[in-house]
């Protein structure tokens, strides 16, 4: 009871700069929506029910924030600055970093519902009715966002994979040339 | 029609990868305009009402 739900809200920030970058991939745009989804939050806090997901009612805000914000000024908000990319390149000596970016490069070219649906399910341990209240769809409608999210970014990166290989078999091919033309 | 094969593998990786692209992102230092809004909020002064007002980055 003497617990005020507003004081929640500044563990919650990390989660929501890095949910707000997956729906706008602008780091600038990310922090203004964070910002005014925070003014929001703490204004609102009266429709917070005690005990219920905070997390899930802050990406609400957010998510709602940012389509309201995506119909006036779609272009700006689509300007994609590959915030994910750059922040993942100056991390240091991870043995995957390579892959990361070119993961970060393929998520960019789902589309925004995709993204959120992968992101609240696959990384933010959303269970699809949580992920379905928290975008207002059905559940059958997150299914299908993460469904086709994954089988495109499936099929992005095996193109990638493909023309490792290709490129490999290459180098093969031409090493076993030269040692049958020797 | 054959099913591709190793798609929970691949299911996987992607969830992986999301997992990691999250967390690195969440676990980033938090700018200290959001703690200082915040205080600003519990002291009931007034807030800019848009982020872009703040022009200084």
């Amino acid at each position: 009871m003497s617990n005020d739900p507003r004081d929640e809200l500044v563990e919650h920030l990390g989660p929501l700069r890095a949910f707000a970058l997956s729906l706008c991939r602008n780091s600038a745009t990310a922090d203004d929506l964070v910002q005014d989804s925070l003014i929001k939050a703490w204004t609102n806090i009266d429709k917070f029910e005690p005990g219920s997901n905070m997390r899930a009612w802050l990406f609400t805000i957010l998510r709602n924030t940012y389509y309201s914000l995506h119909r006036k000024r779609k272009r700006e908000v689509e300007d994609v600055d590959g915030a994910y990319a750059d922040t993942l390149a100056q991390k240091p000596d991870h043995d995957g970093r390579l892959a990361m970016r070119d993961f970060n490069v393929a998520f960019d070219q789902l589309t925004a519902e995709q993204r959120e649906a992968l992101v609240l399910v696959g990384a933010g341990g959303f269970s699809y009715e949580e992920a379905a209240d928290t975008c207002g769809v059905a559940v059958g409608t997150i299914k299908s966002r993460v469904n086709r999210g994954r089988a495109r970014l499936a099929e992005l990166m095996s193109v990638e994979e493909t023309e490792a290989i290709e490129i490999t078999d290459n180098v093969t091919a031409g090493i076993v040339a030269k040692h049958g033309a020797a | 029609m054959k099913p591709p094969p190793r798609k929970t593998d691949v299911d996987a990786q992607i969830d992986a990868n999301l997992k990691r692209a999250f967390e690195d992102l969440a676990s980033e230092p938090v700018p200290d305009r959001f703690t200082e809004l915040l205080s600003k909020l519990r002291s009931g002064e007034d807030v800019p009402d848009k982020g872009s007002s703040s022009d200084e980055q």
